[in-house]
């Protein structure tokens, strides 16, 4: 009987033959944590006396709250330094990027093991690693053992067929799955990702879905790694970190999904549950005061070319804050240099630092009372922005950018 | 045996319910961390719950972050178990990595504010108030492992490593 994505990875990362189910202890080939679960992941494994495993697989990341806001988050910063400094291990800093991004443009493999103390890890799924959040604990344990117990999830097999419309992306298809399956649809399970469709996406599109499976409550989200995967890590000068990996034709799936891109729309989430989807021409009408486009879903390059593409020469409704945040400093870079960063700041656009920005309701673009923003991100729970008593859309980088002009909820076919 | 009374939410209690993003700072201060504690669902829950009481959710609590805070500041309240009808994944482990028992079971049958009653080896739960019987699922050996010791770090600091 064949193996799943999921399987195979457990199964070579365990010395054992997996299956959906098993229990495994599975080597880590890379633990990491960010600036708000890092400080407690630091005092498990100091009380624990373990010491690291492999420091320079080890990663702390600042882009939570960077640069920090605050006495209290700068001296956690001060602390993770700290550690970094007597551990050896790797640390990122303040205006680096987002960890999510930062470990699939420069650590993640195909085939790898990857925990991180936060949920959105599964973004290197699009590269083909099985890449997991945990809490504190389990990191601190990965971070000392080099390794850690996994259940073997069962796998819902995702066939997409057929061409993206036009105005149409990734991000769609990923709020349009999480809508038909639910925001617990998926938990404990693997969505592994099939089809014409998959073969022919981008990474940045690959990441975007990754990065969003876990809004269906699922572990992981993996796409077999190919030609495509291959040009992106040699792009990232990691041409020798590609093998290619994908689930035996025979393998065996808990379900399988069919999704139709041809029939895709632009899709919105709307306040507080993701899976409480909408089609965006049917919110017409639905003032917005803020508008994010960025975070580890959706502010790579691509995002922000899609976006500076509507916004360009078009100045956004004069009571609109449009914020803009690229997920890391070599994406910052690119954007620069091809000229993204300028029409988008024309454009009316805040440009902030590489980094989490206002996606977790810390800094740079808190909600008011009564507020709505439409954001680009994963999340739009009561409260996620700052305020419990402010609405969050979550939305692609071409609706996101199509509503900065107008002020609502915006289909971007209208304007493309 | 656990004794305590309900506190009841509904589904989708996620982990931005049970401590906002926007209490970040307080991480490294946990006592001040603690004091707003599911504020964002039940702003009095706080000054209502006593040790040994239940938080009981409806359909895919915890839901979200990866933040060990969440469970970790339902456990300082005092609370001595989670129950739920469903529970995300990353909440569930996180929470018996505290020592935190969260019990998967038909909670529509429990009322807010009912006394409960819990057998964790027989995995039974008694809601003494209206009667109602309850099993719940069995939990997965390694974690009732790792929950008899209270926790995963008292657990790798005992056996230095998994013993399954």
């Amino acid at each position: 009987m064949g193996k799943t994505l999921a399987e195979k990875i457990l199964s070579e990362k365990s010395d054992t033959d997996a299956k959906a189910g098993d229990i495994v202890i599975a080597r880590v080939d890379l633990a990491f944590v960010q600036d708000t679960t890092g400080p407690l992941t630091v005092r498990h494994f100091q009380a624990s006396g373990m010491s690291l495993a492999n420091p320079e697989r080890t990663l702390l990341f600042i882009d939570h709250a960077a640069p920090s806001p605050n006495a209290s988050l700068s001296n956690d910063h001060i602390f993770l330094r700290e550690f970094s400094r007597q551990s050896n291990c790797i640390i990122s800093e303040a205006g680096d990027g987002i960890c999510h991004q930062i470990v699939a443009e420069a650590y993640a493999s195909p085939g790898d093991i990857i925990v991180g103390a936060d949920s959105h890890t599964v973004t290197s799924g699009g590269l083909g690693a099985f890449a997991t959040g945990m809490g504190s604990s389990d990191v601190a344990v990965a971070f000392g053992l080099g390794k850690n117990w996994f259940r073997v999830p069962e796998t819902f097999k995702i066939e997409v067929k057929g061409d993206f419309p036009k105005g149409v992306s990734a991000k769609d298809l990923v709020l349009h799955l999480i809508g038909k399956i639910g925001a617990d649809g998926a938990t404990y399970k693997s969505l592994e990702f099939h089809g014409e469709s998959v073969g022919k996406m981008s990474m940045a599109g690959r990441f975007t879905i990754a990065n969003m499976v876990v809004e269906a409550g699922a572990k992981v989200g993996l796409f077999p790694a190919d030609k495509t995967t291959r040009e992106y890590l040699e792009g990232e000068g990691r041409g020798n970190d590609y093998r290619p990996i994908k689930a035996d034709a025979d393998a065996v799936y808990e379900d399988t999904i069919e999704i139709d891109a041809t029939r895709l729309e632009p899709t919105v989430s709307r306040p507080h549950t993701v899976d409480n989807t909408a089609l965006a021409k049917d919110l017409k009408g639905t003032k917005i005061q803020q508008v994010v486009i960025g975070t580890c879903t959706n502010g790579r390059l691509e995002d922000l070319a899609v976006a500076a593409g509507i916004l360009k020469k078009r100045r956004p409704v004069r009571d609109l804050r449009l914020i803009v945040a690229p997920a890391s400093r070599s994406v910052l870079l690119d954007a620069i240099a091809m000229g993204y960063i300028a029409e988008l700041v024309e454009a009316g656009a805040i440009i902030l630092p590489p980094g989490c920005g206002p996606c977790l309701g810390l800094h740079q673009g808190a909600l008011g009372d009564g507020e709505a923003c439409l954001s680009t991100a994963n999340r739009n729970f009561e409260g996620r922005m700052g305020n419990p008593k402010s609405f969050i859309y979550l939305a692609s980088p071409a609706t996101a950018a199509a509503s900065a002009l107008t002020g609502e909820i915006t289909d971007p076919r209208e304007v493309l | 045996m656990l004794r305590g009374i309900a506190h009841k939410f509904g589904d989708n209690i996620s982990t931005d319910h049970i401590i906002p993003g926007r209490y970040a700072h307080l991480r490294s201060n946990l006592p001040e961390l603690a004091k707003h504690v599911l504020e964002d669902a039940d702003k009095n829950f706080v000054s209502r719950v006593k040790e040994g009481d239940f938080v009981v959710g409806g359909s895919n609590f915890g839901l979200g972050s990866s933040r060990e805070h969440a469970p970790l500041v339902i456990k300082m309240a005092g609370v001595s178990a989670i129950l739920a009808k469903s529970v995300a994944r990353i909440f569930f482990r996180n929470a018996i990595n505290l020592g935190l028992p969260v019990l998967i079971c038909d909670t529509d049958k429990i009322d807010d504010g009912d006394e409960l009653q819990i057998d964790l080896a027989a995995g039974t739960v008694a809601d003494i108030t209206s009667g109602a019987e309850m099993t719940f699922g069995k939990i997965p050996d390694v974690m009732l492992a790792i929950l008899d010791e209270g926790g995963l770090i008292p657990y790798i600091q005992k056996h230095g490593d998994f013993k399954l």
